[in-house]
């Protein structure tokens, strides 16, 4: 439905976008994931009009919206700090879109009052937007965006403003009444929890580009570089050497790891980078394998509930892993990790 | 600070009081008694509605069509600066706030240099033409007081709209077009609204400024276009009809009272920061085609309204023109000095003649005093009002009323008082800068209150356990700090005296002239060498206001403003 191609757009004469491409289905909720200043509300804003690329071009069902101002797009965009209109009360904001679609005053106050009971607000109607709290103007923001039926939702940061408690409720609360709309959703945001609760499809920013996309268990088990598994927070990364292949040996700096992949053309000798998960790390003090199977020294110990976070010295190189078992600070354990469960970047 | 801080603040109100009562409130009572004793009782007969009614009708009309007229130059002037960047920027806002310091007469006569019967646009008509009398009677004309008017005031509208234009958050209006509004739907149901609060309060403050204005009508307006105030000044000092006057007086000050009290209820800030910019506001580069051929006609527009005037006084004051000598056919138009070199010569035989110096020299010495009195006075009314006293929310009001109160009423009400041997103003003449003071009071204390109220209590706390006595803290902790903000409102209470003009017009000793009434003498009076005399002493005039502003401008704290 939403296709944005090759954008390019420059801020303070640096290039922010290199050419940014992607596609958005009918009905689908792409959450276009990046560190802060990556460029992504650009985007929204980009396609919503508000702002120019110095190239590309934003196609709406194969039509080109480079002549289409903003108000004939027919997009919703719920901005960061939601810009409510300080000037009319609840209802006011929610109608304020649905005024300006020239429908009749019944129709409006039934829709708006539907709105409203959508978010659970009924009797905050007459309200001044000045007197709600946070999550009450982040719940009008977006009833005000989705009552006028629009083509398209975007959402930049819609929980950024937000306390970590109030957020993991809103998730929730979002996902169903997004989900209930069927209206196609770009969602932005910097946070990896918010982004893998909510979406259909991933869509990373870094440096420019779109790094990667998928949905969120492709890109949980196959991230295409070090950085993003760093961004992702997936776990050890560490560089080593390829010393052969079939099998693949890398040699690293606490060992030599035998790594159980087909996907990567690796040649000996070839400098790499490995991801290490800590919910894959195996110990046990009963049990212990053959292979890639290391000593180390436990260097603290913290109880997670459902297991311990290990924070493990192999030779000079810093773990982390997790185990069903506890361990002793500064004794000696052995980890091993499947051959099969190990990720390889070439670099 | 004390064990009785009410007592104190209490004693520290107690000057300001005293004066504002003797000086202030006694004229006002005066105008009132007059106005309903016996004596009017008894004219009642000989009194009709129409002397009243004709110069009321004429100041809401003036008032009403230069406030439109003004909001027409002013809101795009507005929009220009809050959110386009232009080569000369600076430059061109720093223009557009001369006009709030230039005095009446400075800008009457300004005019009367542009579109006057002596002025430059008729000399060059009748040069062109071989015309023999000046074809444009623009003078005392409705047209010429709005222009006036809106000259004056479009600086108001653009110093308050634009800063809080700039401080609109810009996503409230891409929100709106998101919802499906076209530009114009997005100013009329998003924009305009929302900048509603600050476009009514700069309205009804430039209604009022146009409603009292006084100078400018007086000599631009001529005989039959005379407003309240000029009315007030005919009746009074032309005919001698004080009840008739003080009536007036009455009126006005009860409209000016309920603009006042309508303008600080539209100034209270309504949406807190809901509606602010979160963001420091960026200005752009005006980018499309129609965006650039405004921001071109908005500049090029208001250099003509704001330096066109000025710089066609400074001019004329420098050129004879053959006119001047009452010769025609000859066209002799020379660069001078002359009417400066006059200004400090005695040429008339007439007692009224008084030397264009000696005018200067009054003023110098009223404004003088002016500072003296306004300066220890608000100094001591700002600090009565910084310190938490359950009475001080009946008192503020009280001082806030002379800003209200026309120069003219105060005038007239000080005609009615002191015209007596004591205050006498031949022998004593404190009245001016007394009456100045009273105009300029309200202006020292807005400057200084904000400053005062700024000391952290903790500084004084710290000096006072460090061993400073009461007066070691006033004179080490407090002075160094509203040092800057004094000398703000000393410089702003200096250019006030020196331009004022309703008060001193009805005070001022027809021997001791200051230079505003001075001004207004010459130009009134035929003949080439008074014109230029009142164009060179009104030029000199400009130069100290200018200079006075941009003093206050390089010595005034970021984010304080003058109303």
């Amino acid at each position: 439905m939403l296709e944005v191609r090759n954008l390019k757009k420059d801020y303070e004469n640096k290039p922010l976008l290199k050419g940014v491409s992607f596609e958005v289905d009918h009905g689908e909720l792409v959450c276009l994931l990046g560190s802060s200043g990556s460029g992504k509300s650009t985007i929204l804003r980009i396609i919503a009009g508000l702002e120019e690329p110095e190239s590309g071009t934003v196609l709406w069902q194969g039509q080109d919206l480079h002549e289409v101002p903003t108000h004939k797009r027919g997009f919703g965009l719920m901005f960061q700090d939601y810009a409510l209109f300080p000037h009319k009360t609840v209802a006011q904001n929610i109608a304020f879109g649905l005024q300006l679609q020239g429908l009749s005053e019944e129709e409006i106050s039934q829709r708006v009052k539907d709105s409203l009971e959508s978010i659970r607000m009924e009797s905050f109607a007459d309200r001044p937007i000045t007197e709600l709290s946070g999550g009450e103007q982040q719940r009008v923001a977006l009833a005000r965006a989705l009552a006028p039926t629009p083509k398209l939702l975007m959402l930049d940061e819609p929980l950024g403003a937000l306390d970590h408690t109030l957020r993991t409720q809103l998730i929730q609360e979002l996902r169903a009444i997004l989900h209930q709309s069927q209206i196609p959703v770009i969602y932005v945001t910097h946070d990896r929890e918010e982004a893998f609760g909510l979406a259909d499809r991933l869509v990373i920013l870094h440096e420019g580009v779109i790094l990667q996309q998928g949905t969120p268990q492709e890109l949980f088990e196959q991230p295409s570089t070090p950085w993003l598994a760093e961004f992702l927070g997936l776990g050890n990364l560490v560089s080593g050497t390829v010393t052969q292949t079939e099998p693949l040996m890398i040699k690293t700096a606490f060992g030599e790891l035998t790594v159980d992949i087909q996907s990567h053309q690796l040649n000996p000798g070839e400098e790499c980078q490995i991801l290490l998960r800590p919910e894959n790390a195996f110990i046990n003090p009963l049990l212990s394998f053959e292979e890639n199977n290391f000593e180390c020294r436990v260097r603290d110990s913290l109880f997670m509930g459902e297991y311990y976070q290990l924070e493990l010295l192999c030779d000079t190189t810093t773990l982390l892993a997790r185990s069903h078992f506890p361990a002793d600070i500064d004794s000696r354990i052995d980890v091993s990790w499947p051959a099969e469960k190990i990720w390889v970047f070439s670099i | 600070m004390t064990k009785r801080p009410a007592l104190l603040t209490l004693a520290l109100w107690l000057i300001p009081l005293a004066f504002l009562a003797y000086f202030f409130y006694q004229p006002l009572v005066a105008i009132f008694r007059l106005v309903f004793s016996e004596r009017f009782s008894q004219g009642w007969q000989l009194f009709e509605w129409s002397q009243v009614s004709k110069p009321l009708n004429f100041t809401f009309l003036q008032a009403f069509l230069s406030t439109i007229l003004t909001l027409v130059v002013g809101l795009p002037a507005a929009w220009l600066f809050a959110k386009f960047d232009f080569p000369g920027r600076k430059a061109l806002r720093a223009i557009s706030l001369l006009p709030f310091i230039l005095p009446t007469v400075v800008v009457a006569a300004a005019f009367n240099t542009l579109i006057g019967p002596q002025g430059w646009i008729n000399q060059a008509l009748m040069a062109l033409f071989n015309l023999s009398a000046p074809p444009l009677k623009l003078l005392n004309s409705l047209p010429a007081i709005l222009l006036a008017h809106v000259f004056y005031n479009t600086s108001i509208i653009i110093r308050i709209v634009s800063s809080s234009w700039s401080r609109l958050n810009p996503r409230l209006e891409q929100a709106s077009r998101m919802l499906g509004a076209t530009s114009w739907q997005t100013f009329t149901r998003v924009t305009l609204p929302l900048l509603l609060p600050s476009l009514l309060s700069a309205s009804l403050l430039v209604f009022l400024f146009d409603f009292t204005s006084f100078g400018v009508v007086l000599m631009l307006g001529g005989p039959q276009f005379s407003t309240i105030e000029v009315e007030i000044y005919n009746q009074a000092m032309n005919r001698f009809n004080l009840p008739v006057a003080g009536l007036l007086s009455v009126i006005q000050l009860g409209i000016t009272l309920l603009v006042t009290l309508l303008q600080s209820r539209v100034n209270t800030p309504r949406y807190g920061k809901a509606a602010l910019n979160p963001e420091k506001s960026a200005l752009s580069r005006p980018a499309k085609g129609w965006q650039k051929i405004f921001v071109i006609f908005m500049v090029v527009s208001l250099i003509l309204l704001f330096a066109v005037p000025v710089l066609s006084l400074i001019t004329r004051s420098f050129v004879t023109l053959e006119a001047d000598r009452g010769q025609r056919g000859e066209v002799a138009i020379g660069l001078t000095l002359r009417y400066y070199r006059e200004l400090f010569q005695n040429r008339s035989g007439s007692i009224f003649y008084v030397p264009p110096i000696h005018a200067i020299r009054n003023s110098l010495l009223y404004s003088g005093v002016t500072i003296l009195i306004a300066g220890l006075l608000g100094t001591l009314t700002a600090y009565a009002m910084a310190r938490r006293a359950r009475f001080n929310k009946f008192l503020e009001p009280l001082f806030m009323l002379p800003l209200g109160a026309s120069a003219v009423t105060l005038g007239l009400g000080f005609l009615l008082i002191f015209n007596r041997p004591t205050w006498a103003n031949s022998t004593f003449p404190l009245l001016i800068p007394i009456a100045h003071s009273l105009i300029a009071l309200p202006f020292v204390v807005r400057t200084m209150l904000p400053a005062i109220r700024g000391i952290p209590e903790s500084l004084r706390e710290a000096s006072r356990s460090l061993g400073a006595n009461p007066l070691q803290v006033l004179l080490k902790v407090d002075l160094p700090i509203l040092l800057r903000s004094l000398l703000v409102s000393l410089v702003f209470v200096f250019t006030i005296s020196l331009g004022e003009f309703g008060a001193s017009s009805f005070l001022s000793n027809p021997h001791a002239p200051t230079i505003p009434v001075a001004i207004y003498r010459y130009i009134s009076q035929p003949g080439a060498l008074n014109y230029g005399q009142a164009l060179a002493m009104s030029s000199l005039l400009l130069l100290v206001c200018g200079l006075g502003s941009l003093l206050i401008e390089k010595i005034r704290l970021p984010g304080e403003e003058l109303f």
